[in-house]
C-alpha cells in the first residue's frame, strides 16, 4: 500500500523505539528478566513440595495468588472499558493511548489466570474442567467468561493493529532485524488499505468494542460471585458484582495512567501523550473513585450497622490497627480521597501528580483485594481451634512473594517487548498528531514553558 | 465379608499397586484372622502394618493380607444405597474433649496429625452462656454448598445422604472449602508424612484412603465400614458414647453400646441441627448440653501443650468479643 507523507513522518518519529533501545531500557529489561527467572525456582519448589511451602492453610486456603488474580483481571478493564467506550463514543483524544490500554487488557488477562493455576492443588488434572465440567459451578462460569474475554480482547487488539502491521510491512525505511519482516507480513494479512478493507476493519472494531464491554462486565461479575455465592462474612453480599466491576475499572484506569506516564518518559512522547490525556483520564478516575468510595461506604455501613455476629467480627478485624486497620485505611480512605483531592483541585493537578494519584490507586486496589480475601478467611463461622496457632494468621512466604513479583515482571516485560515490536502509539490512527520536523521544533519551544501544568 | 484367596506369588508391591481393592481379614483384638487359614500359607517374612476396625495398629505377615474383591466400583460409590439415609446424633451433654474420635479417625484414614476430619470445638456462644464441647464431623448436608460449587463433580451427594469426595478427580481448587460454612474440609497441603501409615485401603472413594496431595479431604461417615456392617471409627472410639450413628429410614442410631430410636431421642432430648438458618439442612443432629456428665473444664486436662494453646487463644478472643 502507498504511504502518505504524514504516515511516513509519523513512522520516522516512532521508528527509533522499534529500532534501538536506550541504556535505561536495557537496564530495566535485564532487571525484569532477572525477576522473571527468579520465579522459576519458586515455581519448581511449589510444584514438587506441594502447597505446603505457601502461607496457605486449611482456614486461609486462598492467599495472595487469588489476590493477584483478581487484581490482574481488574486492571484488564483499562482496555476493555476505557478504550471500548471511548472508541464507541468516537472520542478523538483516545487515539494515542488506545493501544496502551488494549495491551494492558490482553497481557493482564493472560497473566491473571496463571495465578489461579498456581493456586490449584492438582494442575495435572486441569483437563478435568472439560472432561467433568459442571455448569452449576461459578468456577466453570469463570473459565468460560475469561476465555471468551481473552479471545475477544486479543481480536480487539489485533484489529486495531492490522493497519500498523501493513504500514510497517510496506515502509522501507525501517531498520530492524530481518526476522521481523516476515512477521509483519504475516500479521498484516495482505491488508492494502483499500476502502473496502478499511471499512471492514472499522466495522470489526465497532462490533468488538460493543462486545467487549458486556464481556468485561460479565467477567468481573462472575469473578465476584466465586466469593459472593459462599456463606461467608464479607463475601456473601448482593452488591459484590457491581462493586467488583467498579473497583476493576478504577484500578484499570489507574494502571493506564501509570503506563502512559512510563511510555511518555521512556519513548519521549511528550508531544503525543499530552496533559490533556492525563487530565481527561484523571477526571474519569475521579468519577470512578467517587463511585468506588460510595460502594465501599454502602457495603461496610450496612454490615456494621446490621451488626450480625460474624460480619461484626470481620469489621472489627478490619478496623483494628493491629490487624488489617492500616490496610483498610489505605484501601478505603487514602486510595479514594487522595486521587479525588489531587484531581479535583486544579492547584494540585499536574501530569506527575495525577500519575502519583493513579499509582496510589493501583496499590490501594491491590490491598483492597487482599483485605477482601484474607480477613474473611480468617473469620470462619466456627472458631479456629483445629489449626495450629502458627496457621491462624496468613502471611506470605518467600515463594509467594517471589511469584508475585515475577508476575509483575512478566507483565512489564510483555508490555515492553510488544512496544518494541509495534509502535506504542497507533501510527495509522494518529499520524496527524505528528507534525513536520520543522514545525515540531517551534511548537516544542512554545510548550516548554508550561510543561506538566494544566 | 467375603475375601478372595490371594493368588500365589502376589508380591507386596503388586498388592500395593492395586491397593484400591485391598481389604484385610478382620483382625480382632485377639489376633484371630477369621477369614484366612494361616496353615495353608507359608509366612513370607515380610511384615505389613494394618489397622483393625477398632483403630489398633497390628503388624502381621504380608501373606496374611488378602486381596478382597473390589468392594465397590466408582459408579456404585457415587450412587450409594437409595434405601438408606445416614444420620449422626451428637450428645453434647456427654462430650469432655477426650479426642479419641480425632485420633482414631486420623489413623483410620492415614491423616497427618494436623488434619482433623472430626474436630472438637470449645464453644461459648455468649458472654454469660455456658461453655460446652462441640464435636463436629462433616454435616453431610442435604443441600450441600460444597457440592453445588465443585467445578468437576469431584464431591457429590449420594442417595444415602453422604457427601463424598473422589480424590482422583479433585483438581484442588478449594472452592468447596470456601463454600462450606462449617470449616469441614481440609486440604492435603503436602505428601502425607505420617510415620505409622497403615496400608489397608478398602476402596478409593468410600474409604477416603489414600489421601492425595493437592486434593481436598473431609469426614466421610466411613461408608466402607457401613458396607461391612460396622460403625464409623469415631463412634466406637468415643469412651463416653457421645456419638450416635445410624440410618434414619430404620429410625435407629447407635453409639456402640446402646441402640436407640432416632426420632424418640431427638424428640425427648430436643435435638437440633447446628446453624439451621444457613439452609444447608445437615444430617448431623445435636442434643443440647443439659444435665451434663462432665464439667467442661475437664476437657482442658491432660491436653498436649500445642492443642491447649489453640483453645487458649480462641478463649481469649471469645472474651475480647464479649467484653
Amino acid at each position: 500500500m502507498k504511504l502518505d507523507t504524514s504516515t511516513v513522518n509519523a513512522l520516522k518519529r516512532y521508528a527509533p523505539q522499534l529500532e534501538t533501545a536506550s541504556l535505561l531500557e536495557k537496564i530495566l529489561f535485564w532487571i525484569m528478566i532477572i525477576f522473571v527467572l527468579a520465579g522459576f525456582p519458586a515455581l519448581f519448589i511449589q510444584h514438587f513440595e506441594g502447597h505446603y511451602v505457601t502461607g496457605m492453610r486449611d482456614n486461609v486456603f486462598w492467599g495472595v495468588y487469588i489476590v493477584n488474580f483478581i487484581f490482574y483481571i481488574g486492571i484488564s478493564y483499562a482496555g476493555a472499558l476505557i478504550s471500548g467506550i471511548l472508541y464507541l463514543l468516537n472520542v478523538e483524544w483516545r487515539k494515542p493511548i488506545i493501544r496502551i490500554a488494549e495491551m494492558i487488557t490482553v497481557i493482564s488477562t493472560i497473566l491473571g489466570p496463571i495465578y489461579i493455576l498456581l493456586c490449584m492443588g492438582r494442575l495435572d488434572r486441569l483437563h478435568h474442567l472439560v472432561l467433568y465440567g459442571r455448569i452449576q459451578s461459578p468456577i466453570t462460569w469463570d473459565v468460560i467468561a475469561i476465555t471468551t474475554y481473552l479471545v475477544g480482547s486479543i481480536i480487539f487488539l489485533y484489529l486495531a493493529t492490522i493497519q500498523d502491521f501493513a504500514i510497517l510491512r510496506d515502509w522501507k525505511g525501517l531498520k530492524v532485524g530481518k526476522w521481523r519482516h516476515p512477521l509483519y507480513r504475516f500479521f498484516a494479512v495482505s491488508y492494502q488499505d483499500t476502502p473496502r478493507q478499511r471499512k471492514l476493519v472499522h466495522r470489526g472494531m465497532t462490533i468488538m468494542s460493543i462486545i467487549i464491554i458486556p464481556l468485561a462486565v460479565i467477567v468481573h461479575s462472575v469473578l465476584s460471585w466465586i466469593f459472593g455465592m459462599t456463606l461467608r462474612p464479607g463475601w456473601h453480599s448482593t452488591i459484590f458484582a457491581p462493586y467488583f466491576v467498579v473497583a476493576a475499572v478504577f484500578s484499570g484506569t489507574g494502571v493506564l495512567i501509570v503506563a502512559m506516564w512510563v511510555y511518555r518518559k521512556l519513548y519521549k512522547l511528550e508531544d503525543i501523550i499530552t496533559e490533556k490525556h492525563f487530565k481527561y483520564l484523571g477526571i474519569i478516575l475521579l468519577v470512578l473513585g467517587a463511585l468506588y468510595g460510595y460502594f465501599t461506604f454502602a457495603e461496610y455501613l450496612t454490615n456494621w450497622y446490621g451488626s450480625e455476629k460474624w460480619e461484626l467480627e470481620l469489621i472489627y478485624k478490619l478496623f483494628d490497627l493491629s490487624e488489617f486497620g492500616w490496610m483498610f485505611i489505605f484501601a478505603a480512605f487514602v486510595g479514594v480521597l487522595l486521587p479525588i483531592i489531587i484531581i479535583a483541585v486544579p492547584y494540585f493537578r499536574s501530569i506527575n501528580s495525577i500519575t502519583f494519584a493513579s499509582f496510589v490507586v493501583v496499590i490501594a486496589m491491590w490491598i483492597k483485594r487482599y483485605i477482601i480475601i484474607i480477613p474473611t478467611l480468617e473469620t470462619p463461622l466456627l472458631p479456629m481451634q483445629e489449626s495450629r496457632i502458627e496457621y491462624i494468621h496468613y502471611s506470605m512466604t518467600w515463594i509467594e512473594w517471589i511469584l508475585t513479583i515475577s508476575g509483575l515482571a512478566v507483565f512489564c516485560l510483555f508490555f515492553y517487548l510488544y512496544s518494541k515490536f509495534v509502535p506504542i502509539i497507533p501510527v495509522s490512527e494518529s499520524s496527524s498528531l505528528v507534525k513536520n520536523p520543522e514545525e515540531e521544533l517551534e511548537t516544542n519551544q512554545d510548550t516548554h514553558h508550561d510543561k506538566d501544568k494544566i | 465379608m467375603k475375601f478372595k484367596k490371594t493368588k500365589k506369588g502376589t508380591s507386596r508391591r503388586g498388592f500395593l499397586k492395586n491397593g484400591l481393592s485391598i481389604g484385610i481379614g478382620a483382625a480382632t483384638t485377639s489376633g484371630v484372622f477369621s477369614s484366612c487359614s494361616p496353615n495353608e500359607k507359608r509366612e513370607s517374612g515380610e511384615k505389613v502394618r494394618v489397622m483393625t476396625t477398632d483403630g489398633k495398629l497390628v503388624e502381621i505377615d504380608a501373606s496374611q493380607v488378602q486381596e478382597s474383591s473390589q468392594l465397590v466400583s466408582n459408579a456404585e460409590a457415587r450412587k450409594g444405597d437409595p434405601n438408606k439415609e445416614y444420620v449422626m446424633v451428637i450428645d453434647l451433654a456427654k462430650c469432655r474433649n477426650a479426642r479419641k474420635c480425632i485420633d482414631v479417625c486420623q489413623r483410620m484414614h492415614n491423616l497427618p496429625t494436623e488434619d482433623e476430619w472430626i474436630k472438637v470445638f470449645y464453644m461459648k456462644d455468649g458472654e454469660d452462656t455456658a461453655p460446652y464441647w462441640f464435636p463436629k464431623p462433616c454435616f453431610h448436608c442435604n443441600s450441600p454448598s460444597c457440592v453445588n460449587v465443585c467445578p468437576v463433580g469431584a464431591t457429590f451427594k449420594r442417595l444415602d445422604g453422604l457427601v463424598l469426595i473422589d480424590n482422583e478427580r479433585c483438581i484442588g481448587c478449594k472452592f468447596c472449602m470456601a463454600a462450606c460454612p462449617y470449616s469441614s474440609r481440609v486440604f492435603n497441603w503436602r505428601e502425607n508424612t505420617r510415620d505409622d501409615q497403615v496400608t489397608d485401603h478398602h476402596g478409593a472413594i468410600e474409604s477416603g484412603t489414600p489421601q492425595k496431595v493437592g486434593t481436598v479431604g473431609k469426614c466421610d461417615f466411613c461408608p466402607d465400614m457401613a458396607r461391612m456392617g460396622k460403625l464409623p471409627g469415631c463412634i466406637d472410639a468415643c469412651p463416653n458414647g457421645v456419638l450416635y450413628y445410624g440410618d434414619k429410614n430404620e429410625d435407629l442410631v447407635s453409639n456402640g453400646t446402646e441402640t436407640v430410636r432416632f426420632s424418640e431421642l431427638i424428640y425427648e432430648r430436643a435435638g437440633y441441627r447446628y446453624m439451621e438458618e444457613l439452609g444447608t439442612r445437615p444430617s448431623v443432629y445435636y442434643l443440647p448440653p443439659v444435665n451434663r456428665s462432665f464439667d467442661p473444664e475437664i476437657g482442658f486436662k491432660d491436653l498436649p501443650d500445642e492443642i491447649r494453646k489453640r483453645y487458649d487463644i480462641s478463649r481469649s478472643e471469645i472474651k475480647k468479643e464479649t467484653r
